[in-house]
């Protein structure tokens, strides 16, 4: 509970930031955010969008908050969508099946490339003690560098900086559903996406595994007093952390658009951090916030279009959000304070009324 | 093979000194016991605020409009860090995260205020440093025609920080009170340390540097600012790793790095070096660095409190 | 000028709770005054404020006559107080003189002087015959050499009060010895001392005056000389206090854990134990006694399964458990009562009936095919905490970290007895606990010993070891140095092969 209210908190004092920073040059902020939210909502065309824009922000959220859970910092949700979705558009692009069998193949090969790219990490941190962002830093930039030399080289598009366009067997876009919300690019990723966050926390709460993970991830010496495996925890907590940035990759690379650009990378993946921390590590936390995080980015179009404000205004309102979800400790502590005063008073008049 | 070293050499330290500066940074920050992620966004900013403030300068007075554009991007830098400093000391924030929203802050913003200024998120300058012989030091047999030929003048500047950066830390007062704050802050508090004041010195000291790093790119070899540092405030930080923080092991560090790139760039221009397929040469610092973090986790000298929040009165 | 310090009606709280209430104390000029209360009453908060680490909420402070403020310790060094903290605040990587001038350093110009500061402590350190070497980093001397560098410091900074903050726990009798005449020297000279400590014996041997606190507020201040243990001990408790344990003489039964030879590599890859043997037997507790540092914990990671050792054999009711991973020690029937509670015992951010599974989360009843089975697991909890009188606000679903100290290790215990074990073992069980709750995890363990389990107790406290031990193994330097029986031994002769010394070479 505690935890939803500084997360609305920081939302809250992110947007009244952006809102400051649209005024200090020279635009309307009350205009600004009509546009921002109507440019992700306005029809139902762009809802479909704003949802399909918040799906890999979805996998990459559970992704660094199921690595959170067990004390780890993946910063490399980037590389791993890249590679996951790197492989998967791979694969599409070279097997001939037919859809129902094709786009369940390249799923599972997502999830198991972006899965491969944090297993190293994992197992540097838990044998060598190797910190985990600066190795999963490292192998970003090595993802990229793989993607930039083997596109051009095996999977060329019409251009030199792009892969072929997936065929439609192997998207994740299916017709009825485009055809549902008006023609926007939403694909079967939004459902993978539900069903992700369903089973992460099942697996979070109801399972041994999940109890083991979060016993590592408060208390590693403690964990290992009790007898449970530290290392395979941690490994296994990367790997399927890596394996849902990887789905991340498949939702974008193969529905959102349906080829993959080298040169980039994927800045969803940091944005997982963001949305990770908005949603207190929360399996439906997060889904909350990549879909306000779908909203502000689906929307900046239209307002830079309309009011002509640079659409760099979300990620800069995203950036305070997390700043201000960072320091939430001060919200957390004046919450604290509040309700243990209370308690106290209660517990001062219950001893009065006993003596 | 001499003309093949004599020629990247220039390059490579051109390439070095950004990084070098810019985990000179990261070593002060987490010598007093704050880990700082956050290197990459002040670099941004450093570069932002050096190539903005260049372009309004550079006409009326173009030399110097370099120097103020340095200036303007360690005052930014040390400006912007402040952010990170309360929230890590003040707030007991998580160092890391506080260090990722500096990041994130950061490419927004200065992106942001770039479209509304030019309209395009990218800043290019007229002009930047133009490289120049050391006089008495280029005639120095091999070490004058590597080093100091083709130099420039910022390089020497940050050079010459290094060397004070080394002896402010091991030979002067304050560098063993900061030093202590990095090993064991309460033992620096029951000394009567203010541990705060020394961390937040630091993280501005970060700021600073890592600040000026990027303003270094701006004036020597890019002349331009898109948004990003290309991952070299990361870099900055493995250097420090690697360098097992002290300032001449990350100069070391960082030379590695700057060598390595140098040659993944150059590769393909370079016979004998284009057989060697580019994505090795490209990932190779990567994967050194990786390599390196293997071989030095056992033996680590990290600070040993850097990272957590400092707990004023704990026993 | 009678007092040269003096702390008069001194106030502090900290959030939920009054650490010192109207707390007088008045130190003479030249006494060695000591601070007697047990654990959490409030000995450590008072001398912080002397020491300037705290502020008062109400109450003056007096120095020489004069009152003054205490800002932090920058003050208080420059008033010649000083002191000597239970936990050491050193640097592990710089040398002792560095230690020694950090925050005070002689400048040569921009630089810092090590030179002439080493010599003033070498100096020091003869004159006061603490035998300390200026260049040695603090991480390569002993625990005992750390200390003398912590007296050191104060006297750099010619202190002339002195604040001992329980200075003995890390000491071995003869050690303890060593430092009660260095104490005497210091007072010959004209420092005035504080003594903050719990062991009264250490309050006979050395203080004049003693001035007992029992949960923040004041008792009373006695002359030593005229107030026996007994006395006192009734002055910090509140009641009463016995000072043994109710112990049946039993039969023993088979033996149930034999270590052979065992060696095991320590932090630093040195033997941390040395070629250690040792039987348990069903029905006994054996007692490993020794000072810190001396292999105890070396020894008990490596029959947990923390540490694997580097030569020598583990049996455990007739199987060779010396490669077993923890897990499978756990199964076969060995339970553990760590050292560090909140370290090792619980996930302080789980509740406690998540904590009372720790170790059997994955078994039936608790867990069906990977599913955790909610009510077997409250059912388990709340048994605990009825049968091991666990007070906890909101029952099984309070987190751990609410839970009191003692109240913590009560639970930690009882989730170890419900394992029923065959052999448990209990490490400094009543370490930083009330007077109370010792004495009832005392009950519980001889019950267990009683029950015919084998008990292997380590502990600090020489008292808790010859109470409740049937026989008593002497761990010196990583060496078995003997084992005695506890009735036929006393506090000298443990002392003694606590340093070092074989039974044998007792002779003066």
């Amino acid at each position: 509970m505690k935890n939803a209210i500084v997360s609305l908190l920081a939302v809250l004092f992110g947007l009244i930031a952006g809102a400051l920073l649209m005024a200090v040059t020279g635009s309307n902020p009350v205009a600004g955010y009509t546009y921002l939210f109507e440019g992700g909502l306005k029809s139902i065309e762009r809802i479909g969008n704003t949802l399909a824009t918040a799906t890999p922000l979805i996998f990459t959220g559970l992704s660094v908050a199921f690595a959170f859970r067990t004390g780890l910092f993946n910063i490399g949700a980037s590389g791993q969508m890249l590679f996951g979705g790197f492989c998967a558009t791979f694969v599409g692009l070279t097997l001939d099946l037919p859809k129902a069998i094709l786009v369940p193949v390249v799923i599972v090969v997502g999830f198991v490339a972006g899965a491969l790219w944090a297993f190293l990490p994992g197992l540097l941190k838990a044998k060598f003690n190797v910190h985990e962002v600066v190795s999963t830093i490292m192998l970003n930039w090595t993802a990229y560098w793989v993607v930039y030399n083997v596109v051009p080289a095996y999977l060329k598009g019409s251009y030199e900086t792009e892969s072929r366009p997936l065929p439609p067997n192997a998207q994740l876009r299916m017709g009825w559903l485009s055809d549902l919300f008006g023609g926007s690019y939403i694909n079967l990723g939004i459902f993978l996406g539900v069903l992700a966050v369903i089973a992460i926390a099942f697996i979070i709460d109801r399972t041994t595994l999940g109890y083991e993970m979060k016993a590592v991830g408060f208390n590693r010496h403690a964990a290992e007093f009790a007898g449970m495996a530290v290392d395979r925890n941690i490994v296994l907590a990367m790997v399927i952390s890596g394996g849902l940035a990887g789905l991340g990759g498949v939702a974008q690379y193969m529905g959102n658009a349906i080829n993959i650009q080298i040169g980039h990378l994927p800045t969803q993946g940091f944005d997982g951090i963001a949305v990770a921390l908005l949603g207190a590590n929360n399996p439906y936390g997060v889904l909350l916030a990549a879909i306000f995080f779908g909203l502000l980015y689906s929307g900046r179009g239209y307002m830079n279009a309309m009011v002509g404000i640079p659409p760099e205004i979300s990620d800069t309102i995203i950036a305070i959000i997390i700043y201000f979800a960072a320091t939430s400790i001060l919200i957390e502590r004046l919450i604290s304070r509040l309700l243990r005063k209370r308690r106290e008073k209660r517990d001062a008049n219950a001893e009065s009324g006993r003596a | 093979m001499w003309q093949l070293i004599s020629g990247i050499f220039p390059y490579a330290i051109l390439y070095t000194i950004p990084l070098l500066i810019t985990a000179l940074g990261g070593l002060f920050s987490e010598r007093s016991g704050i880990v700082n992620i956050g290197l990459e966004g002040l670099m941004v900013i450093g570069m932002f605020s050096c190539a903005f403030t260049i372009i309004q300068l550079q006409s009326v007075m173009p030399n110097l409009a370099l120097w103020i554009g340095l200036l303007a991007g360690v005052a930014a830098g040390m400006l912007f860090s402040l952010l990170h400093a309360f929230a890590s000391i003040n707030l007991s924030a998580n160092q890391v995260i506080s260090g990722t929203a500096i990041n994130m802050m950061a490419g927004a913003i200065t992106v942001f205020l770039a479209r509304n200024i030019t309209g395009s998120g990218n800043i290019r300058i007229q002009r930047g440093f133009t490289p120049n012989e050391v006089p008495v030091l280029s005639d120095i047999p091999i070490l004058g025609k590597l080093f100091f030929t083709n130099a420039y003048v910022t390089t020497l500047v940050i050079l010459l920080i290094l060397l004070l950066s080394s002896f402010v830390l091991y030979k002067t007062p304050f560098g063993l009170r900061l030093r202590a704050c990095g090993e064991n802050p309460q033992a620096a508090e029951a000394a009567g340390i203010n541990v705060r004041r020394m961390r937040y010195i630091g993280v501005l000291i970060s700021g600073a540097f890592a600040a000026l790093g990027g303003a270094v790119i701006i004036v020597t070899y890019s002349g331009e600012f898109n948004g990003s540092a290309a991952g070299l405030g990361f870099l900055a930080l493995a250097a420090l790793i690697f360098g097992q923080w002290r300032p001449f092991g990350v100069l070391g560090a960082t030379f590695f790095f700057g060598f390595a790139s140098t040659v993944a760039n150059v590769s393909q221009v370079i016979p004998e070096l284009k057989v060697i397929p580019p994505v090795i040469l490209q990932t190779f610092p990567y994967v050194v660095t990786l390599i390196a973090l293997i071989i030095f986790s056992k033996s680590s000298q990290a600070p040993r409190a850097a990272g957590e929040p400092f707990d004023s009165g704990k026993r | 000028m009678e007092h040269i310090v003096e702390m008069l009606g001194i106030r502090k709280e900290f959030p939920g709770i009054v650490a010192n209430d109207n707390v007088t104390l008045q130190l003479r000029r030249g006494e060695i005054h000591a601070l007697l209360g047990e654990n959490g009453a409030g000995k450590s908060t008072l001398m912080g404020i002397l020491f300037g680490m705290y502020q008062p909420d109400a109450g003056v402070i007096k120095i020489r006559g004069k009152e003054t403020k205490i800002a932090n310790p920058n003050v208080a060094n420059d008033l010649g107080i000083g002191m000597v903290h239970q936990h050491f605040k050193l640097v592990h990587n710089f040398t002792v003189t560095e230690n020694i001038i950090l925050g005070n350093e002689p400048r040569k110009g921009l630089l810092y002087d090590t030179k002439s500061a080493g010599k003033r402590i070498a100096e020091l350190s003869k004159q006061y015959g603490l035998n300390v070497d200026p260049d040695a980093k603090i991480e390569d001397i002993s625990v005992g050499m750390q200390q003398r560098v912590e007296i050191l410091k104060m006297l750099y900074r010619e202190a002339e009060v002195l604040i001992f903050d329980e200075p003995t726990a890390v000491l071995t009798p003869q050690e303890i010895r060593d430092l009660m005449d260095i104490m005497k020297s210091l007072k010959a000279e004209g420092k005035s001392i504080i003594l903050i400590t719990h062991k009264l014996k250490e309050i006979k041997a050395v203080a004049d005056r003693c001035t007992v606190i029992r949960r923040g507020k004041l008792i009373g201040t006695v002359d030593v000389a005229t107030t026996s243990e007994a006395e006192m001990a009734k002055m910090m408790v509140g009641r009463d206090v016995s000072f043994t344990v109710d112990k049946a003489k039993i039969e023993t039964g088979d033996t149930v854990l034999r270590i052979d030879s065992l060696t095991v590599l320590n932090n630093k890859k040195v033997p941390g134990l040395k070629s250690f043997s040792l039987d348990v037997r069903r029905g006994e507790i054996v007692g490993i006694a020794g000072v810190e540092g001396n292999g105890q914990t070396e020894l008990v990671e490596a029959l947990t399964g923390l540490r694997k050792p580097e030569s020598g054999t583990i049996w455990f009711n007739g199987q060779d458990i010396t490669r077993y991973p923890v897990r499978r020690r756990i199964e076969s029937g060995i339970a553990h009562i760590p050292e560090d509670r909140q370290k090792r015992g619980l996930v302080l951010d789980y509740t406690v009936e998540e904590n009372m599974i720790l170790e059997v989360y994955y078994r039936a009843p608790y867990a069906k095919r990977g599913l955790l089975q909610r009510n077997e697991i409250r059912g388990h909890a709340e048994r605990i905490i009825r049968d091991f009188d666990v007070r906890a606000g909101e029952g099984a679903a309070s987190k751990a970290r609410s839970l009191s100290g003692g109240n913590q290790q009560k639970a930690i215990i009882g989730r170890e007895v419900e394992l029923d074990p065959l052999l448990l073992i209990a490490v400094q069980p009543t370490r930083g606990l009330d007077v109370g709750s010792i004495e009832y995890i005392h009950k519980r363990l001889v019950e267990q010993r009683n029950k015919g389990k084998a008990v292997l107790l380590v502990s600090l406290e020489l008292d808790e070891v010859l109470g409740l031990s049937d026989r008593i193994a002497v761990l010196n330097n990583g060496e078995l140095i003997g084992i005695v029986n506890a009735a036929e031994t006393n506090e000298n002769e443990i002392g003694l092969m606590m340093a070092g010394i074989g039974k044998e070479a007792e002779s003066r």
